[in-house]
């Protein structure tokens, strides 16, 4: 591997990771989403690149995938969503911007700490991209713990899996790479749908707001 | 291919596509019936076929045992959803419509289930497990009432993190593998890694257990990590909390236990057994205390689950041929005994219109069968003789006072508490003032009774193969 190869696969992966801290701290739904759609954007890139530095081309399938459905689809999905509910203006944070940076930080060096030393036998791009996967993932997880909302828990999720896709094409020649991206692109559809299924139908079914009041209240007293 | 391996995969598969198109609820109970207990019989024969071992695929003495396991309380457990699914229709709390997506999911987790345990590739196993979690999720939300929705929501977010560590750690796996196995299928097979364990990098494998023991921890539902338990076996329809209690987390438990073994074959890893004992110890402990606090039947012996999960991670955590044996056997006993207290409850809640415990009063007046097997189903999960928990409890307690006086002081307690707990809740619900109507119940007991006597007969002989098969399998775990 030449070190331009080399160069190249740090700065995307190293762009998820920003990315990452981006999604962190934006307190606008819509913002999120179009954070999210970027970070996948590049996640195809950088997925697309270890398909052709490895020689793996079925591993562009997995780009692809990362690109139209998480890149396109799903944003458009959620941002439809969340008009009809009618949240796109909504503020919601639960920690303030301040702390979770910190964390973030905190979790990038964790990863750094913990994936750097282990070094016996495995590639120094195998090794550095999974301490970039590992602070993405541990990011995603942080963004789920700090957001209340269903939608930015989603894109929480789905930022942490993003995460998941690049750690394991990273390692070199792993089998199912693809499968299990599709089964992963099949559980945020379930995901995505879950939040329509289950919370939308039942408020727009009814023009009643009482009713729905009451289902709010009730939510709130379960927390 | 006609070995059984292919009709364990095969048959509950094409009755997940099936019965998503079959309508009427009778035919389709009837259906779902009959497909697990050909699944059933798929899973016996594979004690008589050749042992499988592919790159994919493995049948060995661990996976058999919980392979015909998980076909019998899937069977029963579809016995006992006819009946119980009959009555939820009547009463309008589930239509038609989602009821053909109960049974479609039904068999698509039993599916996912056998896969999981049949696999020897570790992605497989994850993507088992992952397909199993999905289709509870749709099953816990299925009556869609807030509670509901709320509890299939969280089950779904703390699950799907849970997989997703696992996910990475099984990535990491794969890692450590690589140099030494080379690249592609070999280097994800278990029973390779197993025998190459020795070679992999010591960090790299301590780092990647951690992961699992998270992720897969999460689906076992040890402490820290349980908080989606309660809800969903609270508010799904019965049945799933039967099996969820019963296999799911069993299922679980094991893909734990398939890792840990490989940490067990290198001397230089972290020390596995410590974290799992506490662990253990400290779901044991906790949900011991949460039982007390329980006002929802249905919640109280999903926190008893949970205390029994942690029984068996601490035992698997000891280690050594006794506490493996005793935590293989409680993972069989438990699996028959909760599913029977959630036959018992199911139907035991229906009747009475309600969950809460403390609307549940005198039932050995009002339904006295449904009171016997719930009184039988509880004294056999607080260990009491002639049950056969009283005898992996037993030989668990009297091993770790053998080793470790102290941990083992810490099990009891635990074990007691738990115990105080279940006598105090169920003294009402039992003998207390009746209320509610009498009778009037249509209940399917051979579900539950044959569950109880297989639990009983556990305690009073275990037939000389389960015994050599268990040592086999608890040698095997080292």
């Amino acid at each position: 591997m030449t070190s331009l190869q080399f160069d190249i696969a740090h700065l995307l992966a190293g762009g998820m990771l920003v990315l990452s801290l981006l999604l962190l701290y934006q307190d606008r739904i819509l913002a999120t989403l179009n954070v999210f759609a970027l970070q996948a954007i590049v996640l195809s890139l950088a997925v697309a690149w270890q398909a052709y530095v490895q020689g793996a081309m079925h591993l562009m399938v997995t780009a692809l995938i990362a690109l139209v459905v998480k890149g396109f689809v799903i944003p458009a999905a959620l941002n439809r969503i969340v008009y009809r509910l009618g949240i796109h203006r909504e503020i919601e944070q639960v920690i303030g911007a301040g702390p979770t940076m910190l964390t973030g930080l905190g979790l990038i060096a964790l990863s750094i700490l913990l994936v750097m030393p282990v070094n016996v036998g495995v590639t120094a791009l195998a090794r550095e991209d999974l301490a970039f996967a590992l602070a993405v993932i541990l990011l995603g997880l942080l963004m789920m713990i700090t957001r209340r909302n269903a939608v930015t828990q989603i894109v929480g999720f789905m930022s942490l899996e993003n995460g998941l896709i690049l750690a394991a094409t990273g390692a070199r020649g792993m089998p199912l790479v693809v499968e299990i991206s599709v089964a992963f692109s099949i559980l945020i559809a379930f995901s995505v749908f879950g939040i329509f299924v289950f919370r939308i139908r039942e408020r727009f079914d009814t023009v009643d707001l009482a009713a729905l009041d009451r289902f709010r209240s009730e939510r709130s007293t379960l927390q | 291919m006609t070995s059984p391996l292919t009709y364990l995969l095969a048959i509950p598969a094409a009755a997940t596509l099936l019965l998503g198109l079959i309508a009427h609820y009778r035919i389709g109970a009837l259906l779902n019936v009959l497909a697990s207990g050909a699944t059933l019989v798929a899973a016996v024969a594979l004690l008589f076929a050749d042992r499988v071992r592919t790159d994919i695929f493995i049948i060995d003495d661990f996976n058999i045992y919980l392979v015909i396991l998980t076909a019998f309380v899937g069977f029963t457990t579809s016995i006992f959803s006819a009946t119980y699914i009959g009555h939820e229709l009547e009463i309008g709390k589930l239509t038609p419509v989602f009821l053909r997506f109960y049974h479609a999911l039904y068999q698509a987790m039993m599916a996912a289930m056998n896969l999981a345990l049949v696999s020897n590739n570790v992605g497989l196993l994850w993507v088992g497990v992952e397909v199993a979690t999905l289709s509870t999720v749709m099953m816990v939300g299925i009556y869609r009432t807030p509670e509901a929705i709320e509890a299939a929501w969280k089950y779904f977010i703390l699950g799907s993190v849970g997989i997703a560590l696992a996910f990475f750690g099984t990535i990491l796996i794969y890692l450590v593998a690589q140099p030494v196995i080379g690249e592609g299928l070999p280097a994800m097979a278990w029973d390779l890694l197993l025998r190459n364990g020795a070679a992999f990098d010591a960090k790299l494998l301590s780092l990647a257990f951690v992961f699992l023991l998270v992720g897969y921890g999460t689906k076992i539902g040890l402490a820290p990590f349980h908080a989606w338990l309660p809800d969903a076996h609270a508010e799904g329809p019965t049945p799933i909390s039967a099996v969820l209690s019963g296999l799911l987390l069993n299922v679980a438990l094991y893909a734990l236990l398939r890792f840990k073994m490989l940490l067990a074959a290198h001397p230089d890893t972290l020390n596995v057994g410590a974290i799992m004992i506490a662990l253990g110890l400290i779901s044991l402990i906790f949900s011991g205390f949460m039982l007390y606090r329980r006002r929802d039947i249905k919640r109280l012996f999903a926190y008893s689950s949970i205390e029994h999960m942690g029984i068996m991670t601490f035992a698997f955590g000891m280690g050594g041929p006794l506490a493996n044996f005793a935590g293989l056997l409680h993972m069989t006993l438990h699996s028959l005994i909760k599913s029977a207290i959630f036959f018992a409850v199911g139907h035991i809640a229906q009747v009475k219109g309600t969950q809460r415990i403390s609307q549940i009063r005198g039932l050995s007046v009002t339904h006295p069968v449904l009171a016997v097997g719930l009184a039988l189903g509880v004294i056999a999960i607080a260990g009491l003789p002639p049950f056969g928990m009283f005898l992996s409890e037993f030989m668990l307690v009297t091993s770790s006072f053998a080793r470790q006086p102290l941990l083992a002081l810490v099990l009891v307690a635990g074990l007691l508490i738990a115990f105080g707990a279940l006598v105090l809740r169920m003294q009402d619900v039992l003998f207390g003032e009746p209320n509610g109507p009498a009778g009037g119940v249509k209940a399917s007991y051979i579900p539950l009774f044959v569950h109880l006597a297989l639990a009983l007969m556990a305690g009073l002989w275990l037939p000389e193969p389960m015994v050599n098969w268990f040592r086999a399998v608890a040698a095997q775990l080292g």
